[in-house]
């Protein structure tokens, strides 16, 4: 069926057909009659990165094929949502090994972003997970793991789909006692004290920082810092024990339509960030929470995204390398002089990656978000050439206008990365709009020459 | 717990269904014509919901085979929901009387024979339920569609019978008429968003419906006030009409 498709950053939207499969051999037919395509999940990544021409939606491939509670493996179709593995998993004392801050992504997608979530310095990315998956290539459906065909296994990990549609994935999951998190929110006053107590703190599993990134002078960065672990079952309070691994039931808030751009303005802004950081009026405040706040506090609200208006948003994440910290400051001053704020920046650490394509390496990652306005580009452009100037680079999967040689000049592997595109998709059969606009060359189809 | 049959299991209001139903506790037998495409949904209805689930080769052109695929189930079923359907193409079977037949037997035919076998058996027995799956496509013939559309009216007429006959027996028979549904059927037709039902409503709404005993329902809600005023529109204005 044709039509207007966009992602979760509302911005670009496209026109194009978007098709589904329940079944291999639809999947299989497809591929065969399209020239080009992309798959596509629930459409949560922010950009162009599963837009294109022909996008194949996964979203009813979404079968579990085998969870052993003893060990914790799983292995599902690409399209099942994380919701719905947690919705199986958690009552029998599984986890999620990684999870990104929102449950209404994929396993596909999860694994085509190679996705990070709040215990990144302790745990990797989703791929460190990953015991095997099968992915339909333009030479057709290949099994792949670290250790079998391991040049495509790395180049699917983060690699946007460009290797082909990630069929079938089979991971680990966590063991977990409870569904809660014993949560530490501290506050910080300025960026200086943030990054020293996410050091101090490098030993809790889950470690993130809300930041305010429109103060200045000695409050500048000021945050929140929220640190956790998977709750004991001993830590829960009577009623929560009753039933430590169910969590307690609760009503969902929805943005039922687009708000008109100018809702979101520097006002609101700052107001929503003063109260957000008045709200813990105590220094450290500790309890226990449900796992759903805690990783999730956005999904509480449905279509927040709508609340940009809609000419829509980017959301602008990048990752710097731990010893050109001091570069997040030269980048939050650049944007509090611009007073361009966003209504939610996050401050994370990485640990060590060591892989292909994927976008964590060690050192500080900021997410902000910025309407689509006139300006913004350009002036994205200029904090692309400070990123790079530290030596950092930017996150595909949030990514809807970087130019072409911010991609080939911050990714140490991203050429190694093409051959291998090139091999398992020659011709380019898989490809987006982000993959062209990022100048790909897919090489040759020998079947077409 | 009760069993539940789904004839024509492959598709994706068929998934929801057994899903639906499998959320509520029942084993399911799952029938299509390619079995091995089912292997999947049954482990994840396993998984999912704690279920029991079988697969069963059915193939609703195969009349003479139905009666022998019904007597060689693992357990008769206590509900049968025949699910099975052929949009096809239109066009084509204007002309080709290949493409013709397939819609009228698929959405006809084929239904008529499984359900006379499953009638049969239910009234022996003395309970059961039927549900059949038809559409709204059936309560007036419009250009766009009406071989389809025929077959289904023939359907929601064989389903009234049916349930006049059964009633008699103690078994109750539900008719479905289901308006836009989001589904690999419809995937190449560009569909109103705001009428076009996910799978999941519909089968909530099935589910929901035959717990009450209904008799006959549209779904979503909105279609039977959509079709009484399709069905009241005079002939001599409806055959002008491009639809």
């Amino acid at each position: 069926m044709r039509k207007q498709l966009s992602n979760w950053g509302n911005y670009p939207a496209l026109d194009c057909e978007e098709a589904a499969f329940s079944v291999d051999e639809q999947l299989q037919q497809y591929v065969d009659s399209h020239e080009h395509i992309i798959a596509r999940g629930n459409g949560r990544c922010y950009g162009d990165a599963s837009l294109g021409e022909h996008s194949i939606s996964t979203l009813r491939y979404d079968k579990v094929l085998a969870f052993d509670e003893a060990t914790g493996e799983f292995e599902c179709q690409s399209g099942i949502t994380l919701d719905q593995v947690l919705d199986i998993t958690v009552p029998k004392g599984w986890f999620l090994p990684v999870t990104p801050g929102t449950k209404f992504i994929t396993i596909g997608g999860a694994v085509a972003s190679d996705v990070h979530g709040k215990n990144h310095h302790a745990e990797g990315s989703f791929s460190n997970h990953i015991i095997s998956m099968q992915v339909l290539t333009g030479k057709g459906l290949l099994t792949c793991s670290p250790t079998q065909e391991t040049d495509l296994f790395w180049a699917t990990c983060g690699g946007m789909g460009l290797t082909g549609v990630i069929t079938t994935v089979k991971f680990r999951l966590k063991k977990i006692e409870t569904a809660y998190i014993k949560q530490k929110q501290i506050k910080a006053k300025n960026l200086d004290e943030v990054i020293r107590l996410f050091d101090e703190h490098k030993h809790y599993t889950y470690s993130m920082a809300w930041i305010d990134c429109l103060q200045k002078g000695d409050s500048f960065g000021r945050s929140i810092l929220i640190v956790g672990e998977h709750a004991k079952e001993n830590e829960l309070n009577d009623k929560q024990r009753q039933a430590p691994l169910t969590l307690p039931a609760k009503g969902k808030l929805t943005v039922p339509f687009n708000l008109p751009g100018f809702v979101l303005n520097n006002f609101t802004v700052k107001t929503f960030n003063a109260l957000y950081y008045a709200k813990n009026y105590k220094r450290v405040i500790e309890n226990v929470v449900p796992y759903e706040p805690f990783f999730y506090p956005l999904d509480a609200i449905h279509h927040w995204n709508r609340g940009y208006g809609k000419d829509g948003f980017v959301q602008y994440q990048f990752v710097l390398p731990l010893e050109h910290k001091d570069g997040l400051a030269a980048i939050l001053h650049r944007i509090g002089e611009k007073g361009w704020g966003s209504f939610l920046a996050v401050l994370k650490v990485f640990g060590h990656q060591d892989d292909l394509i994927s976008f964590p390496m060690e050192g500080y990652t900021l997410a902000l978000d910025f309407p689509v306005r006139k300006g913004l580009f350009p002036f994205l452009d200029e904090l692309d050439a400070l990123v790079l100037e530290y030596g950092g680079r930017l996150y595909l999967s949030k990514d809807a206008r970087m130019q072409q040689e911010v991609f080939w000049n911050s990714y140490p592997n991203a050429r190694k990365f093409e051959r291998i595109v090139q091999a398992y998709n020659p011709g380019g059969k898989f490809r987006s709009i982000q993959s062209d606009r990022l100048q790909f060359n897919y090489g040759s189809n020998n079947s077409n020459s | 717990m009760p069993t539940v049959l789904i004839l024509g299991a492959g598709s994706d209001m068929a998934v929801a269904i057994a899903r639906r139903y499998a959320s509520a506790g029942y084993t399911l037998q799952l029938a299509a014509r390619n079995p091995a495409q089912l292997h999947a949904l049954e482990q994840d209805l396993r998984i999912r919901h704690q279920v029991a689930a079988t697969s069963h080769a059915f193939d609703a052109l195969n009349f003479d085979s139905h009666l022998s695929f019904y007597q060689s189930l693992p357990a008769q079923p206590d509900l049968v929901i025949c699910v099975f359907g052929y949009l096809g193409d239109q066009e084509k079977g204007q002309s080709d009387w290949q493409e013709a037949s397939r819609i009228l037997h698929t959405n006809y035919t084929g239904a008529v024979s499984i359900l006379n076998v499953a009638a049969e058996a239910m009234a022996a027995r003395k309970n059961g339920m039927i549900i059949g799956i038809s559409s709204v496509a059936g309560d007036r013939g419009r250009m766009s569609n009406y071989l389809y559309g025929s077959a289904k009216a023939g359907f929601t007429a064989y389903l009234s019978g049916l349930r006049n006959r059964l009633f008699h027996a103690g078994v109750h028979v539900m008719t479905v008429q289901p308006g836009f549904v989001d589904t690999q059927m419809t995937q190449h037709l560009t569909l109103p968003p705001l009428l076009t039902a996910k799978p999941a409503e519909v089968a909530n709404d099935i589910f929901k419906a035959a717990g009450k005993k209904k008799n006959a329902i549209y779904t979503k809600w909105f279609w039977r006030y959509i079709m009484l005023i399709i069905k009241s529109i005079p002939e001599f204005m409806f055959k002008k009409l491009k639809l």
